[in-house]
């Protein structure tokens, strides 16, 4: 309520309540994927939120109106009190799902967080390419995701996997949907690998032509038609081979919340690279005054904040300028169009980017070789970070 | 509406299994969650679902609903709604056993 004779100075859009809450509980993870969207940097994190902090975190999430959790990381599995929070979430009354690539998954702990209540777990494949011809060759991986693929199916829930496609496996398309088949999955995604931490690093070698593409979209197709509504397969196109950005997050600040193992909290998992922001950590502030009034938070929601081309699209309502980290990285301006979009003066950048990685691929001699996720890499990229700031 | 998903009075229908459904004081209203997301529901389409125990045929949900609501005639109502929300794969009949 207005005081008598005071007029709104504008009208701002009130903050809605969070829905969604992505607990990345650990960065640890046994293997080594050069898609991995974590911090290139991630070695140089903190220490990880003990249980009791987690605990708090959902609470307070929860009473903020989050109703949908996932656990993730790293390796969410590495961390031996996930049983405690899966337990806690159901009481809370979150709809729970572990995003896992099934190391560690063995019959005792699956039996217990059935019984704590999770909802849901989505495999993920870690087709990390070091193990690509292990992967595709049916071998090691196969036998150890079909034992994990069994007690998920005995434990009664859903299959859904995730398999992230890039360069190096898109054309084997046809064989990642008939294991998945074999494994009975229900749904599977097929995501493009968006390009991202490790990823960005190593997009040279992961980006797909679009022929590639072309062809990974029609072998999915046809294998549509033929399984009905046996499966049903999601096929994400990695965005660079569109014209217009995807509505990131749904808008920052909008509906989505990250918590980092060290307890950072961000509006996308993401977002720590921007510059010139501090993000505030669940140790030490409430979920609420970080969702309604840290700056961080605050920066970019709305249109205040937006550049031309955006500033007076009409498309900004439904797009909200796309990626703020894309258009960070490609651009040097977290306030720019995402460069995806082809109204950007910056969507060249783009192009570029995709004559490059086809250069890489003709001339692979003339490229630098892939760079994997381990300790030893983040370490050294740390240290070349810390020369550049 | 497809012929597959035609209900009758005597049928008995539980909610999917990947789907929950709870009250969100957040919401003050019903919701249905499931892995990518979450749909509120209307009033009146929570308390038809919140009466989907997969042991009463609807017939009886439809009466349960007409004393919780005096003076309705919610049949046609009702048996559209959970058409509807079969279609979505929200519901579906049990199994004859
Ligand atoms: S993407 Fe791969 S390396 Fe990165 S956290 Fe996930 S499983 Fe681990
Ligand atoms: S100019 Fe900005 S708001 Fe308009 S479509 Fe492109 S990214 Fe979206």
């Amino acid at each position: 309520m207005n005081a008598a004779g005071s007029t709104p100075s504008k009208q701002v859009k009130p903050v809605g309540n969070p829905l969604w809450l992505v607990a990345e509980i650990t960065y640890k993870c046994p293997l080594h994927c050069v898609f991995c969207y974590n911090p290139v940097d991630y070695t140089r994190y903190g220490q990880e939120l003990s249980t009791d902090e987690w605990l708090r975190v959902l609470r307070e999430s929860r009473e903020l109106g989050v109703t949908q959790l996932g656990f993730s990381g790293g390796e969410p599995l590495v961390r031996d009190d996930l049983e405690i929070m899966i337990a806690e979430a159901r009481k809370l009354g979150y709809y729970s799902n572990l995003i896992t690539s099934g190391v560690g998954l063995n019959e005792k702990r699956i039996a217990a967080f059935k019984e704590g209540g999770l909802d849901h777990i989505q495999l993920s494949f870690q087709d990390s390419t070091r193990e690509l011809n292990d992967f595709l060759s049916s071998t090691r991986t196969f036998e150890l995701k079909s034992k994990t693929a069994k007690l998920i199916k005995q434990y009664e829930y859903p299959m859904v996997l995730n398999v992230v496609l890039h360069r190096l496996n898109i054309d084997h398309v046809q064989q990642i949907l008939e294991m998945a088949e074999a494994m009975g999955a229900e749904y599977v995604e097929l995501a493009n690998t968006q390009y991202y931490g490790w990823a960005l690093l190593n997009r040279d070698h992961l980006l797909p032509s679009k022929e590639q593409l072309r062809r990974a979209e029609e072998v999915t197709n046809k294998f549509r038609e033929r399984v009905g509504n046996k499966m049903k397969i999601y096929f994400v196109v990695p965005d660079y081979y569109e014209i217009r950005p995807k509505a990131c997050m749904n808008g920052w600040g909008s509906v989505f919340i990250t918590v980092t193992a060290d307890g950072t909290v961000l509006p996308c998992h993401e977002a720590r690279m921007l510059p010139g922001l501090t993000f505030p950590n669940a140790r030490e502030a409430n979920m609420k005054w970080i969702w309604y009034d840290s700056p961080a938070f605050n920066t970019y929601r709305g249109d205040e904040w937006m550049t031309e081309p955006c500033r007076s699209c009409p498309e900004k309502i439904k797009d909200f300028g796309g990626c703020r980290c894309q258009a960070y990285m490609l651009t040097g301006d977290a306030r720019n169009a995402d460069p995806v979009c082809d109204l950007s003066p910056h969507h060249h950048i783009i192009t570029e980017a995709i004559a490059k990685a086809q250069q890489a691929r003709d001339k692979p001699s003339t490229t630098r070789p892939i760079l994997f996720r381990d300790d030893k890499n983040s370490r050294a990229l740390s240290e070349s970070a810390a020369v550049h700031s | 509406m497809s012929v597959e998903t035609r209900l009758n009075l005597d049928d008995i229908v539980e909610i999917g299994r990947q789907f929950r459904l709870q009250w969100e004081q957040a919401q003050q209203a019903y919701v249905l969650l499931y892995p990518e997301g979450m749909v509120k529901l209307s009033q009146s389409a929570g308390e038809i679902l919140k009466r989907i125990d997969g042991k009463l045929p609807i017939a009886d949900v439809v009466e349960n609903l007409e004393q919780a609501f005096p003076g309705a005639n919610l049949q046609q109502d009702v048996l559209k709604f959970l058409e509807v929300a079969y279609e979505r794969g929200w519901i579906h009949p049990k199994q004859a056993s």
